[in-house]
């Protein structure tokens, strides 16, 4: 069986077999085992079709479309039972539209369509399955221990098979997108993520949950009708419905302008970019292993995933600037709002927002390096952000809180905890980390590419970016003394995907030469020709070498002297007479005076709220513009 | 690697404590004189930094003396990249990297004075940040390369090209010193009302590998005030160090004619001579010049 179908059918059997368990036992070497196998299938499957370059698969079945269009109907009516029995219209009447529009389409004009090659691998979905496969295998793991604290912690019906159903289907849906050429298979697969994430979010049926799950499910299936009318007006025009003919469409200079702006807006909802950011915000309400595989492998990559596809087709033209707008805008606002918050899930939601908008501001630049700097961006950003949802959730069942503020001296209450999280907090904005790496390409590339805006957007973003970072990370290495240690009851599955991330979050920064050199390269190479002069020059050996000494001396340094000072201590300067505890001082009058620290979020300037409404006020007038300007068939 | 960038490095880990220090007294002197006092000897700081290494070693934890040495070693790492002509977006990337672990120490306290110190120094970091990638952006634009050694040899003087950013980075200098109206995180003098922010709880060698980083971090501004004016001649280079230490006394002229600003001035004002000077100056370096 060739590695392809094994990826996209093994997941989903899995999925069956796992809603079929009920006992603990069963279910968590059943994952393990599964898990496993969907990251050598990953690895193998890279490794089988590295050297080929482009690979297409014929893979066809006459009766599979037809069953797709059976599931989509059976999911809209599902979608219409849902919303009348919570009183939730907006998004039942959205799927009608969509399942009306993808009928009429399905009966008047796909009729004798048929696609070449209805698969294919390249060296970007490579990217993809890698991430979808190991990332998302490993939250998958994570989430049996985690699932299990949250059953003794939440006492409703158990409803674990339910859940690890829908996330194997979501990991098939996921590898699909990226491996699909036909266009239909691609927005099928794009639905069931959607669909999915509905369901994830709506786990715990609590009132916001409910909400959460159906502003996801509105906002996707605005994402969901572009597509599919993107998908109709390519195909009435083109008789065609293969992505790589759409991308040959548009290199060779056939007026593709429309679907390919169509696809733009559905990649932006799903990459929760302004204005459609509520919907990652809101999926904060689910369990954190689904917004770890939310926000890190799966769903919200799809929709970077089909803006970097697009590329080639963006740059210089109206589209283009209306992409790359909106990403960086949502870059600047998203880093802003994320200063307000002090809830840590927030915190990441709104940094994924923002790194998502660099991505997708990358993209829409479409020359060589801003792709290279956007795929890399994507491949750092998954690792490191899973690793923090996931050390997050962890911290909160052991502390009792995602709030920052409670995450006092966790330094000696969660040692080990502590230790990951200030590794993937320093992997989000520092040099030598990964992340740091690819906002300065991007950096490089938008001053290439004379953007002011961009440029504005990314100097300001990332200076706030390090300000909401360090001050997470000064919360966590405080020192307070008299603290207990409390991670000793963490799950030892918790521990190893914790680990084994926090040694990918390092082995990527080792090892990103030869991920771009073995890669990265060759894919950019295949779509757009050499890379320039500069690019080499800026990210050429020397450079290399100088970072990777940098993070062994970041490596070192705290093995080597970290926690060795033997001085004798003494205690912290206060307004009177320090008590000896470092916790309260006597002050004026004989009063003992207990001593609290507070971070510093400057709310009246960065508040959510406000950054929210900027963003979208500006970001719609961009689309709208655009969507305007190309309908009037305005070229630049 | 060149030889010339081994001579680099060579000098500025020998010359940049050196010259730091004097620049230190210097400052101290004609502080001093600027208030009619005498003043300490220009060597003052010199002693000072040997007399917190003899002292009685302290420290209020186990992990503030790492931070802070982290801090320093990233400084020098910096300037030796700078030095050894080497990118100047990596320079203010490590520097950033040598500030974060400043914060951490002072954060690792969990001292009411250190915090609000470290709280507003990583406060200071966002709001100079937007200038000093602009100014680097700039010299590429105007000059070709991010590189300092082609930046140093390459024909032209950056300076006139480059005037907006030239005085936006002055405006931050000031930030980056730590001095008044911006001296937000460490204040200046104790007794006021953070008592010494940020190295409240440094002590003995800590506090100086502090004194001894900020020196070799004063060489490394000073060196970014050279390059605007270097186009590869001696004179150049005799003008570019003038002006260096015209900068620096620009500096302490500013430190003592103001007093202390609100916190929201130092955001606000900086961001909006980053916006200003610096975006409109970068937009006539990409579509005019």
């Amino acid at each position: 069986m060739s590695p392809i179908a094994f990826l996209l059918l093994f997941p989903l059997v899995i999925a069956i077999l796992l809603l079929l368990i009920r006992s603990d036992r069963v279910r968590a070497p059943l994952v393990y085992v599964s898990a496993t196998a969907i990251i050598i299938a990953s690895v193998y499957t890279v490794c089988r079709y590295l050297n080929d370059g482009t690979t297409m698969f014929d893979f066809s079945w006459e009766p599979l479309g037809t069953l797709m269009f059976a599931v989509e109907v059976i999911l809209c009516i599902t979608v219409i039972c849902l919303g009348y029995k919570y009183k939730k219209w907006a998004a039942p009447v959205l799927a009608v539209i969509q399942t009306a529009i993808g009928t009429w389409f399905e009966l008047t004009q796909a009729g004798g369509l048929t696609a070449d090659h209805n698969l294919y691998i390249d060296e970007l979905s490579m990217i993809m399955v890698l991430i979808i496969g190991i990332i998302g295998s490993l939250i998958t793991v994570y989430a049996v221990g985690y699932m299990k604290d949250f059953q003794a912690h939440d006492k409703s019906k158990d409803r674990r098979p339910w859940f690890f159903f829908v996330m194997y289907v979501f990991l098939s849906a996921m590898f699909g997108i990226v491996l699909s050429n036909n266009l239909m298979w691609m927005f099928f697969f794009w639905e069931i993520t959607t669909f999915c994430s509905f369901f994830l979010i709506g786990y715990t049926r609590t009132d916001e949950a409910i909400h959460n799950a159906f502003l996801q499910l509105k906002l996707n299936i605005i994402g969901g009708i572009a597509f599919i009318v993107a998908i109709a007006v390519f195909v009435c025009d083109q008789h065609v419905v293969e992505m790589d003919k759409l991308l040959e469409c548009g290199l060779s200079g056939i007026d593709v302008v429309l679907p390919v702006a169509l696809l733009c807006l559905a990649g932006i909802v799903k990459a929760a970019q302004m204005p459609f950011q509520s919907w990652l915000l809101g999926a904060m309400v689910a369990p954190t292993p689904t917004s770890a595989l939310l926000h890190s492998s799966t769903m919200v990559k799809a929709g970077v995933f089909l803006l970097l596809k697009l590329a080639p087709l963006l740059g210089k033209d109206i589209v283009g600037y209306a992409v790359m707008t909106v990403g960086a805008l949502t870059f600047l606002l998203a880093s802003m709002a994320a200063v307000s918050q002090s809830n840590a899930k927030r915190v990441l939601a709104y940094s994924t927002i923002a790194n998502l908008g660099l991505i997708v501001a990358c993209a829409g630049v479409g020359t060589y390096e801003a792709v290279w700097a956007g795929i890399l961006l994507m491949i750092f950003h998954a690792i490191t952000k899973s690793l923090m949802f996931l050390s997050v959730g962890t911290a909160e069942h052991h502390i009792g809180s995602r709030n920052i503020e409670d995450m006092d001296g966790l330094f000696e209450r969660m040692p080990r905890l502590a230790a990951i999280m200030i590794i993937g907090i320093a992997g989000m904005f520092l040099i030598p980390f990964g992340m740091l790496i690819s906002k300065w390409a991007a950096l490089t590339t938008f001053v290439e590419s004379e953007n002011l805006v961009l440029i504005a957007c990314l100097i300001f973003g990332s200076a706030v970016t390090s300000f909401y970072w360090t001050k997470w990370l000064g919360k966590l290495v405080g020192v307070v003394a008299h603290c207990e240690n409390v991670e000793k009851t963490v799950h030892k599955d918790e521990w190893a995907v914790l680990d084994i991330l926090t040694v990918l979050v390092i082995a990527v920064c080792f090892g990103f030469p030869l991920l771009s050199e073995y890669i990265v390269s060759p894919y950019l190479i295949h779509v757009f020709g050499n890379p320039p002069e500069a690019f080499l020059a800026i990210f050429g050996t020397e450079y290399v070498w100088i970072l990777l000494a940098m993070l062994a001396l970041l490596i070192i340094l705290p093995i080597a002297l970290l926690n060795k000072s033997k001085k004798p201590q003494s205690s912290i300067y206060m307004a009177g007479l320090n008590n000896g505890d470092n916790q309260s001082y006597t002050g004026s009058m004989g009063a003992t005076v207990n001593v609290t620290l507070r971070n510093w979020y400057m709310e009246s300037w960065f508040s959510n709220d406000r950054m929210d409404k900027i963003g979208v006020v500006m970001t719609v007038l961009v689309i709208v513009v655009t969507f305007a300007l190309v309908l009037a068939g305005v070229t630049l | 690697m060149n030889w010339y960038s081994l001579i680099g490095v060579a000098l500025f880990l020998l010359l940049a404590p050196a010259i730091g220090c004097l620049l230190s007294g210097i400052d101290r002197k004609i502080t001093a004189r600027m208030q009619r006092r005498v003043g300490p000897p220009v060597l003052q700081p010199y002693y000072d930094v040997r007399k917190l290494i003899e002292k009685d070693q302290l420290a209020v934890n186990k992990v503030v003396d790492y931070y802070v040495l982290c801090s320093f070693l990233f400084t020098i790492f910096a300037g030796c990249i700078f030095f050894a002509g080497g990118d100047l977006l990596i320079v203010v990337f490590t520097s950033t990297l040598a500030d974060v672990f400043l914060v951490l120490a002072a954060y690792s306290c969990n001292s009411p004075y250190a915090q609000v110190g470290a709280q507003r120094e990583i406060y200071q970091l966002m709001a100079y940040e937007p200038m000093l990638l602009l100014t680097m952006i700039g010299f590429y634009l105007a000059k070709g390369s991010y590189q300092m050694w082609d930046i140093l040899t390459g024909s032209g003087v950056a300076l006139w090209p480059m005037l907006g950013l030239f005085f936006g980075f002055l405006f931050i200098l000031t930030i980056k010193f730590r001095k008044s109206p911006f001296d937000l995180s460490t204040s200046e003098h104790a007794h006021q009302d953070i008592v010494k922010g940020l190295t409240t709880e440094f002590s003995g060698k800590t506090l100086a590998v502090f004194e001894v980083s900020h020196w070799f971090e004063t060489v490394l501004l000073l060196g970014v005030v050279f390059l605007f004016f270097a186009n590869g001649t001696l004179w150049s280079y005799i003008l570019g160090l003038i002006f260096a230490f015209l900068s620096f006394f620009l500096e302490i002229i500013i430190d003592n004619s103001f007093a202390r600003m609100k916190w929201q001035v130092v955001l606000k004002s900086s961001w909006a001579v980053a916006a200003v000077l610096g975006l409109i100056n970068i937009a006539l370096l990409l579509w005019v010049l």
